[in-house]
């Protein structure tokens, strides 16, 4: 395979686009996607190869993009919808949550709604309250519905085609700030499995479980504390639903600690889902330590820079939660 | 003074059209600052300007009282000022400091000043528009006799909660007065394409209430137009929805290359210009004199400046200020 330096938002534009040449089924769909590109710019270029027909400016109108992704998956389309910012899933809501999710099994097996909404997460650009939000354990609490949540340009373009492949409704979840990081990522199509988590370090003294930007803030602490001797183990689940509960305790096994980060609010956050997962497994009688949680605070994203960084996880957070984690080692 | 050449509601007077001249200026200069700081870097986040939209802000609320309130947008700087908005709060805003509108919590996308009856700018589009239908709720039910100016895009105007706000305030016959300024686009969609009706005013007969279209450059008609709007709605007729053509000058928001329309385009509707057409209107009828005009425009300048200085020397919110606030 011929691998080359792209970045995370090409990876977004190169599965779809690599997707949209094999199979005429799969388009895409969106606010502003046309010649002005997406309000990322992750669809640049693309009307100019596929055409207005298979990459569909819409009107601002998100309830009925969202329907009409579903009602053509339905019937036999492979859409994709990109949803501006995350937020705005409040107003495709009904739509996901009321049809998307349970059409297939309210009609007792019969139908299925192969669909991907798209979408950008997270603070970090200065948009504030309501252009800022991690909304994702809304989603993975609905069954019917799958969540995803890569963290780099390789896992995104894998995991787009698992994603596009899929029978059924898939949010992914693209995190603002990663847009521009770059990685290696194949030239080839390729798919990483959904429900495949990845060890992106590894370690011996504690696990920390991050989702998207908080991998890397964790992989940064990581090589802080090597430098105080304390080895940390990175776990990236990848998708939250599903979740690769095993890899996740194996790890913890090993570890005996355990610390989950996450940029969404704390409360209620998908980190208590991972935290259960283990307490009620085996991994518990390996655990040496208390688990620790890291979260946003529950507040709305706010505009002024210092203030929105102190309202997520930072990097010293993650270094401070290790060093007590692991202070009766 | 009464103004008697010019065809007006009864409160502008020739002092009211002069503030009038000059608060365009601001509304201008204060977005045009606003966008300088943003291309040096020195502000962060997004913002939306509306610069040549001075217009339909400053001529809609020029016909409404003190106790009267508006919802505004993302695109909200000129309805702040407007509504008699504090500039140096707003410049304070945008560089997040303390002494802002919002305590540097908001940004542009959330200036407010629920005092004065502004009820805020708004990051959702169509999210103004079930509040001005609330708002003009409460002055039914408390008899309070206020009404509610509701601004929004041709965008929101394909949003489900348009469509909802206009039927409810209809059935109602609440007191709210919608105003779409169209600006021709979204943030790329031409509202050709993403609308079949020629006006969006044209939408008013699906709600059983009068639509009008307005000239979004023309002040007078802006006001006389506005004006009948409110009086209709202060007699307990309801809504009406009114759809000022406009445009904006520049880009969506902070980057945009623009390659959904042309520059031939833009100029055509630079040349009309609604602060040029208003000072030409008030020289002709002796309100303003080429030399009063200038000594209006540069004290506009000057107050932005001073605004700008206010927010630079303005403090940081505090680390504890992050948590405060999130309930009452
Ligand atoms: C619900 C929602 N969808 C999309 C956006 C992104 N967005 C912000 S402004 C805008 C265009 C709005 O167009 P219009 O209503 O015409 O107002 P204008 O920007 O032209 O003033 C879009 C798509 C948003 N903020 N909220
Ligand atoms: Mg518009």
């Amino acid at each position: 395979m011929t691998t080359r330096q792209i970045t995370y938002l090409e990876a977004v534009r190169e599965a779809m686009s690599l997707e949209m040449r094999e199979n005429n089924d799969v388009f895409i769909l969106g606010e502003d996607i046309g010649v002005y590109g997406g309000a990322f710019g992750v669809t640049r270029g693309m009307i100019e190869e596929f055409g207005p027909e298979r990459v569909r400016n819409t009107p601002i109108s998100e309830a009925a993009i969202a329907g009409a992704a579903i009602g053509s998956a339905l019937t036999g389309m492979r859409p994709i919808l990109e949803l501006q910012f995350s937020d705005f899933i409040t107003i495709a809501m009904d739509q996901m949550v009321n049809q998307a999710a349970k059409t297939r099994y309210m009609f007792g097996g019969k139908g299925k709604v192969p669909m991907v909404l798209r979408t950008p997460a997270g603070s970090g650009t200065g948009a504030a309250a309501q252009h800022s939000q991690s909304l994702e354990a809304w989603m993975a609490h609905i069954p019917g519905l799958k969540v995803v949540q890569p963290s780099t340009a390789y896992d995104v373009k894998g995991l787009l085609k698992a994603a596009i492949d899929d029978d059924n409704p898939v949010i992914f979840y693209e995190h603002k700030l990663l847009y521009r990081t770059t990685d290696d990522v194949p030239e080839e199509s390729y798919k990483i499995e959904l429900g495949k988590a990845d060890i992106k370090r590894e370690g011996t003294d504690v696990t920390i479980v991050a989702t998207a930007i908080m991998v890397h803030k964790a992989l940064e602490a990581a090589s802080e504390l090597e430098k105080e001797g304390i080895s940390v183990e990175v776990v990236d689940p990848r998708t939250i639903v599903p979740l690769d509960k095993e890899t996740i305790i194996n790890s913890v096994k090993k570890t005996g600690r355990l610390i989950v980060v996450h940029e969404a609010v704390q409360r209620g956050g998908f980190g208590g889902e991972i935290v259960s997962v283990v307490a009620e497994s085996e991994a518990f009688d390996y655990l040496d330590a208390p688990i620790k949680r890291l979260g946003g605070k529950a507040v709305p994203i706010p505009y002024n820079p210092t203030l929105e960084k102190a309202a997520i996880p930072q990097v010293p957070d993650i270094i401070e939660a290790v060093r007590e984690t692991v202070k009766n080692k | 003074m009464m103004v008697k050449t010019l065809k007006l509601p009864e409160m502008i007077t020739e002092e009211k059209l002069k503030d009038l001249y000059k608060e365009m200026w601001l509304i201008r200069y204060f977005d045009e600052k606003v966008d300088q700081f943003f291309a040096k870097g020195m502000i962060h986040g997004t913002t939306h300007l509306c610069v040549g939209q001075e217009a339909s802000a400053a001529g809609s609320i020029a016909v409404i009282g003190r106790k009267d309130k508006i919802v505004s947008t993302h695109r909200g700087h000129g309805h702040c000022i407007s509504k008699e908005g504090d500039i140096n709060k707003m410049m304070a805003e945008l560089f997040g400091r303390e002494t802002g509108y919002c305590k540097g919590k908001g940004g542009s996308m959330h200036i407010a000043d629920v005092e004065k009856g502004n009820l805020g700018a708004n990051g959702i589009v169509g999210g103004g528009l079930p509040l001005a239908v609330g708002a003009a709720l409460t002055s039914k039910m408390k008899k309070e006799d206020y009404v509610v100016l509701c601004f929004f895009g041709d965008g929101a105007s394909n949003e489900g909660s348009f469509h909802e706000s206009v039927n409810l305030a209809a059935i109602w016959d609440l007191p709210v007065i919608f105003i779409c300024e169209n600006n021709q686009y979204g943030m790329s969609g031409p509202v050709k394409e993403m609308t079949r009706v020629e006006n969006i005013a044209d939408r008013a007969s699906s709600y059983g209430i009068p639509g009008k279209v307005v000239d979004g450059l023309d002040m007078i008609e802006i006001m006389n137009s506005v004006h009948e709007a409110v009086e209709h709605a202060r007699d307990g007729k309801g809504p009406t929805l009114i759809e000022m053509k406009t445009y904006r000058w520049k880009g969506h928001s902070k980057s945009d290359a623009k390659k959904y329309r042309t520059r031939e385009e833009e100029k055509e509707w630079r040349e009309k210009d609604g602060i040029k057409r208003f000072k030409e209107t008030l020289i002709e009828a002796s309100i303003l004199t080429e030399e009063t005009a200038k000594q209006l425009q540069d004290q506009a300048y000057e107050e932005i400046e001073e605004a700008v200085k206010f927010a630079e020397n303005s403090p940081e919110p505090s680390l504890d200020s992050l948590l405060e606030d999130v309930y009452a």
